[in-house]
């Protein structure tokens, strides 16, 4: 026995180090986030200043919470095309009820997650009862939740916004809460950075660390197989939907209190940009496979990317170039880990 | 005897799948199922699943008549299926897919550090040599997979293990493994059901030997009552090998 458990270690030594590297699904992440940040911060003394990094932060935590969702998602093996637009729900629902209706904003807040977490519920419920594909039925979501944002905004306020949350009830304390600065050393960050933190660290102890994680890469890997050994799969896309349209309420609320007005288009076209960032951050297309950290650190490369571009003083438009670059490398990359995590011995 | 089958036979619509077969598992004892494609092994081990239910005949556990109505239930009586096509996850680690559906928990943790444990010492008491259970079970041989499921059904309190083909998708030194596996679990006193369609995996390890033709039974045998020679000639239809024999001759 000895004998064999030595030629065992031998074995592992061979293979387990650079094979464990390689396999993490946020290897290529952290690469990308060192080349971008290295060649914006030497070009730039105001990208590697701590009020530039505040500023590039910023974008980086609201998009990093939605991405850090869909990449639970994603995982467990299907999207939502319906998450961007209903950070926008979310909003018009808080600033609408809050400054037509005289809703205190704490309460005005809960309806929209309320609301949020039954547009979840349907997706996943709609999902897992037909087997059709998320990307059919959430884009019927995503088509109907724009078309009643516009057309209750506009049947309301007669324009395509509402606005006017300062004056709301209950405002100072979740605008704090959810919209509000902190100091550190001199530079103010914003607040969402915080939930950014937690919601990734919340998200990878449950993929890591608890029961519902070891469920989410089954039903992503293999849903027939995880249903046949006992895994309520079902229930747990459910959730994963929910969880998503949670994270699309806390950022819909975060920019409402910011900015105290929502337009009524916001949020589309985003749903796209969670889930680039998510790939880039080493989710497999095909489920089963990805991390949260991965999903974050592909956020802050958009938020460096985002902001670089302008500290730099080039045109806008080169930011969709960089995305696209990103994402064929990424895409590239995530396919040779699984090939080589997939490859079969003999 | 853990499980037991009474004349038990079963209908899809007018297609008579199974008809009046009879046999019995005993702990500690290996049966095969043999029989070429369409006999009806795959009929049969699913009503023992629990996946299908039988229409004829009888099924009994520990000497009791039951009808499972699903695959739980049986699994509940401590049968365990092993299928060919494994309920296994290939990329999460072979500790993940160990446990999967039935982690440890430690409060509200899935407790990771005794998964990791346990997965490993159970591989190396069914004398499973896994050079490190953090890799993906698809960077696993088909024999080793084959083995970590049959170590997970051993772990999980089964006392009957039925497995679906087995060595069939397996080159010669891999089978030769799983049937080593297959010899371990008897030793740990589970009652194994080993379908295949080649008597020379199935002669080594088997204490009887069940065979299966177009839906009906042709015997079960006790090892001293047969020999591989007359397992394959049964199996195949002695005749028709000799015709084949016959007919691929060079003229």
């Amino acid at each position: 026995m000895t004998g064999a458990q030595a030629r065992a270690d031998d074995r592992m030594a061979d293979v387990g180090l650079v094979r464990r590297l390689l396999i993490r699904p946020e290897l290529g992440a952290v690469v990308g986030l060192v080349v971008v940040f290295v060649f914006f911060a030497s070009q730039s003394p105001v990208f590697r200043s701590p009020a530039g990094i505040a500023n590039w932060l910023d974008p980086a935590a609201t998009l990093g919470i939605m991405a850090v969702a869909v990449a639970l998602l994603m995982i467990g093996g299907e999207f939502d095309l319906s998450a961007g637009v209903l950070t926008g729900t979310s909003g018009l629902i808080l600033v609408t009820l809050a400054t037509r209706f005289g809703f205190n904003v704490w309460v005005a807040m809960l309806v929209g997650l309320v609301v949020a977490l039954a547009v979840g519920f349907a997706n996943g419920l709609i999902v897992t009862r037909t087997r059709l594909p998320s990307f059919i039925v959430t884009l019927g979501t995503f088509l109907m939740l724009q078309g009643i944002n516009l057309g209750v905004t506009k049947a309301i306020t007669g324009t395509v916004q509402v606005s006017g949350l300062r004056r709301a009830e209950g405002f100072e304390g979740a605008n704090a809460l959810f919209a509000g600065t902190i100091e550190i050393g001199g530079t103010s960050f914003r607040v969402a950075i915080l939930w950014w933190v937690l919601v990734t660290a919340v998200a990878t102890w449950v993929l890591v660390r608890s029961r519902a994680g070891n469920w989410i890469f089954a039903v992503g890997g293999n849903e027939q197989a995880a249903r046949a050994v006992g895994v309520p799969a079902a229930r747990t896309k459910i959730a994963l939907f929910m969880t998503t349209a949670f994270a699309a309420w806390l950022v819909g609320s975060i920019m409402a209190l910011r900015y105290t007005s929502v337009q009524a288009n916001i949020g589309i076209g985003q749903e796209f940009i969670y889930i680039i960032a998510a790939v880039i951050g080493g989710c497999l297309l095909t489920g089963g496979y990805g991390s949260a950290v991965g999903a974050a650190i592909g956020a802050v490369i958009f938020g460096m990317a985002d902001k670089g571009i302008v500290f730099l003083g080039w045109d806008a438009d080169w930011f969709k170039f960089f995305l696209g670059a990103m994402l064929l490398l990424a895409t590239l990359a995530n396919r040779l880990v699984r090939r080589y995590a997939e490859e079969v011995r003999h | 005897m853990i499980l037991e089958t009474r004349g038990i036979g079963k209908t899809f619509g007018s297609v008579l799948a199974l008809r009046d077969v009879s046999m019995s598992v005993t702990a500690g004892q290996v049966t095969c199922v043999l029989g070429d494609n369409g006999a009806g092994k795959s009929t049969l081990i699913k009503i023992l699943a629990g996946v299908h239910r039988h229409d004829t005949g009888t099924l009994l556990v520990d000497g009791a008549e039951v009808s499972f109505a699903s695959p739980r239930e049986a699994l509940d009586r401590g049968i365990a299926t092993v299928y060919q096509d494994l309920a296994m996850i290939p990329l999460m680690s072979v500790w993940r897919n160990f446990f999967l559906g039935s982690e440890p928990r430690k409060g509200l943790a899935f407790d990771v550090a005794k998964a990791r444990r346990v997965a490993r010492d159970e591989l190396r008491a069914m004398g499973i040599d896994i050079r490190d259970v953090d890799q993906p079970v698809g960077t696993l041989s088909g024999g080793e997979r084959q083995s970590v499921a049959i170590a997970r059904a051993v772990y999980f309190g089964a006392r009957v293990l039925i497995l679906d083909e087995p060595t069939s998708a397996l080159g010669v030194k891999q089978a030769g493994v799983v049937l080593r596996y297959i010899a371990r679990a008897r030793d740990r006193g589970l009652g194994v059901v080993f379908i295949t369609h080649n008597p020379h995996h199935a002669y080594p390890v088997g204490d009887r030997f069940l065979l299966l033709n177009r839906g009906t039974s042709l015997g079960e045998y006790g090892k001293g009552e047969i020999t591989t020679q007359e397992l394959t000639a049964l199996m195949s239809g002695g005749a028709e090998l000799e015709e084949l024999a016959h007919e691929l001759e060079r003229e």
